[in-house]
């Protein structure tokens, strides 16, 4: 039998250890963070928001260079994954939590799962054998598409959770002044969960802005603007995180600048997104 | 005022609002709800089908087993060296991150101040936010090379010095390998794995805690009785789904791991895991049989991925108190 001195001393002594490896956790982490931040502004400049990369010739004569066709294409590539994304990712949603009921709501959320938990490198060799294979070269639309694999069961899942805090009273209601179901979905309870289906949408876009794995081989990159605009989307388009990766591996000293220039860049992008999340949950919270 | 009530009932409806409204809303969502599953299905399908060139030329076995890698002369391709790297990396991954990750899981949940406790989870969801690549440019220019400075050099010196038959698992100190991709693995698991073990936590009920303070616990005998046991599956599972991360982990890897394709492979020295191996050729892949043999372990990597996520799920199931409710 242990005398309660003992196991006093005990409990100080666990606490003492979780303090200290969370604090010898915590530090790695925080300098990483605190590295990128402080090398990546100081590699910005002014030209990187203004200029195309082109040849590496281009910055071993100290010429201007920048990344103004990264940024622009991903957007393009992000805002096409997300607008395939959403309807199926909502539709699933209300699927799951509006009709509990259906048959296949346990496959559904199986298989949702099931894809929220690959690779989204695999997600990419699937928008590969889908879109670029058929339509015979890499392109914004293949990445976008890409981004849309990894975006779908973020948003489905989400999407059901944020419905299922709506209280059924509140589709009793609809329903027992005369609405259809239809109409008790979009107009009770899918204004009534705005926040949270917004919340879910920014998550899934910021973890979807973030990967370089799935646009590899779709997007595939590109050192130039298209002559036309309609090249960011049937033609090969730079991302900044794949971008990001090419002037990291790349063996040429200002490409390695320019590459904690978009590290700082996709980073700030990717944190903005997911404050903005944070800050709508909370305010539902209230 | 009857004859209002009246005209209203008996206005006619628009048709959406009578019978066929309903049936469109739920086929419509039906439709974009089997379109996840026909999602999932194509994804194992195209790999499948994609790698059936070269599971037909080695073999299903013969590939898994093949430990040579050759896309430029003999175009023999295995997969051995691909799934021992990613094998390793990731359980060590796991290893290093399972213990300290808990650790702040703890701390956060049951001893920090609340004010402290708000600051290190927002903390921790924004790293856990940080890009992969941002991740593998800081390894590339400064974790890879103070490893090699500060670890590997003088564990290789001393090597060479006292115990020379060590040198070949030892391996070459360039900075770039197995373990400096264990370690950026482990940093980037743990925010996941602490998030997941702080919501295991947070699920316990405050009786289950209380019971154990009347019975005279101290505060760590209460964790250990009370709170561990009943978050068990919730954290288990989280390490799991942790280990699933890192096994698809690809660019920060690719950054790092020094993608070397064929044994042996050594502790500091450059190797490859499955995802890197993809990303590395796939863009540079020209040969059918090289492009089939990537998707090949493509396959493989869905598979594992799979199983992961299936024991994950069993054990939510398992453990949980509500029977398997999405987590």
């Amino acid at each position: 039998m242990k005398t309660l001195r003992r196991r006093q001393i005990q409990d100080k002594i666990m606490e003492g250890l979780l303090v200290v490896s969370t604090i010898t956790v915590l530090i790695p982490l925080v300098i990483i963070l605190a590295y990128v931040i402080y090398h990546g502004f100081g590699a910005l400049n002014w030209s990187f928001f203004t200029e195309e990369l082109g040849s590496p010739a281009r910055a071993m004569q100290g010429q201007p260079t920048g990344l103004v066709h990264t940024m622009i294409g991903t957007v393009v590539v992000d805002f096409i994954g997300l607008i395939i994304a959403v309807p199926i990712g909502v539709g699933a949603g209300i699927m799951l939590s509006e009709y509990p009921e259906h048959k296949l709501n346990p496959v559904l959320r199986i298989m949702n799962d099931t894809l929220n938990g690959m690779p989204a490198i695999l997600k990419g060799l699937l928008a590969f054998a889908l879109i670029v294979k058929p339509m015979g070269t890499f392109s914004g639309l293949a990445g976008g598409v890409a981004l849309a694999f990894v975006m779908i069961p973020i948003i489905a899942r989400t999407t059901e959770s944020s419905l299922m805090t709506i209280p059924w009273s509140i589709r009793e209601a609809g329903l027992a002044i005369g609405l259809p179901r239809w109409r008790v979905v979009l107009s009770t309870v899918m204004p009534a969960a705005k926040t949270g289906l917004v919340t879910g949408f920014l998550i899934a876009f910021a973890r979807a802005a973030g990967e370089a794995a799935p646009l590899m081989f779709t997007s595939f990159g590109n050192n130039y603007l298209p002559n036309h605009w309609t090249g960011m989307i049937f033609g090969p388009v730079d991302t900044l995180p794949q971008r990001l990766y090419s002037l990291a591996i790349s063996p040429y000293a200002q490409w390695h600048q320019m590459g904690w220039a978009a590290a700082i860049v996709l980073l700030s992008f990717v944190i903005i997104l997911f404050v903005a999340a944070r800050l709508l949950t909370r305010q539902k919270n209230y | 005022m009857k004859d209002t009530t009246k005209e209203i009932l008996e206005r006619p409806l628009h048709g959406v609002y009578r019978w066929w409204g309903d049936k469109l809303f739920l086929t419509i969502s039906v439709i974009l709800g089997l379109s996840i599953i026909a999602l999932a299905f194509a994804m194992a399908w195209v790999l499948f089908k994609e790698s059936s060139l070269a599971l037909n030329e080695f073999g299903v076995v013969g590939f898994l087993k093949g430990r040579v890698w050759d896309p430029g002369v003999n175009f023999v391709f295995g997969a051995l060296p691909f799934l021992f790297g990613t094998m390793v990396t990731s359980v060590g991954a796991l290893a290093i991150a399972f213990f300290p990750a808990i650790a702040i899981g703890i701390f956060v949940g049951e001893y920090a101040p609340k004010w402290l406790g708000a600051i290190i989870e927002n903390l921790i969801h924004l790293i856990a936010a940080i890009p992969s690549v941002v991740v593998g440019i800081w390894g590339i220019f400064v974790f890879a090379p103070w490893m090699r400075e500060k670890v590997y050099m003088p564990v290789f010196m001393w090597a060479a010095d006292h115990a020379p038959s060590l040198l070949p698992i030892v391996g070459t100190p360039i900075g770039y390998g197995m373990t400096t991709a264990t370690i950026i693995l482990a940093l980037m698991i743990i925010p996941y794995t602490t998030a997941l073990t702080r919501d295991a936590i947070r699920q316990v009920p405050k009786e289950q805690r209380e019971a154990a303070y009347a019975l005279g616990a101290t505060k760590w005998e209460v964790i250990r009785m009370a709170v561990l046991p009943y978050a068990r599956g919730g954290i288990l599972s989280g390490a799991i789904l942790s280990f699933g991360r890192a096994i698809g982990e690809t660019m920060a890897v690719a950054m790092l791991i020094g993608n070397k394709n064929t044994f042996p492979f050594s502790i500091f020295g450059p190797a490859a895991t499955m995802p890197s191996v993809i990303i590395n050729e796939f863009r540079e892949a020209v040969g059918n049989l090289h492009l089939s043999s990537l998707m090949a372990i493509g396959l493989a990597l869905f598979v594992i991925s799979l199983i992961v996520n299936l024991i994950a799920a069993f054990i939510i199931r398992k453990y949980s108190i509500t029977g398997g409710q999405a987590v």
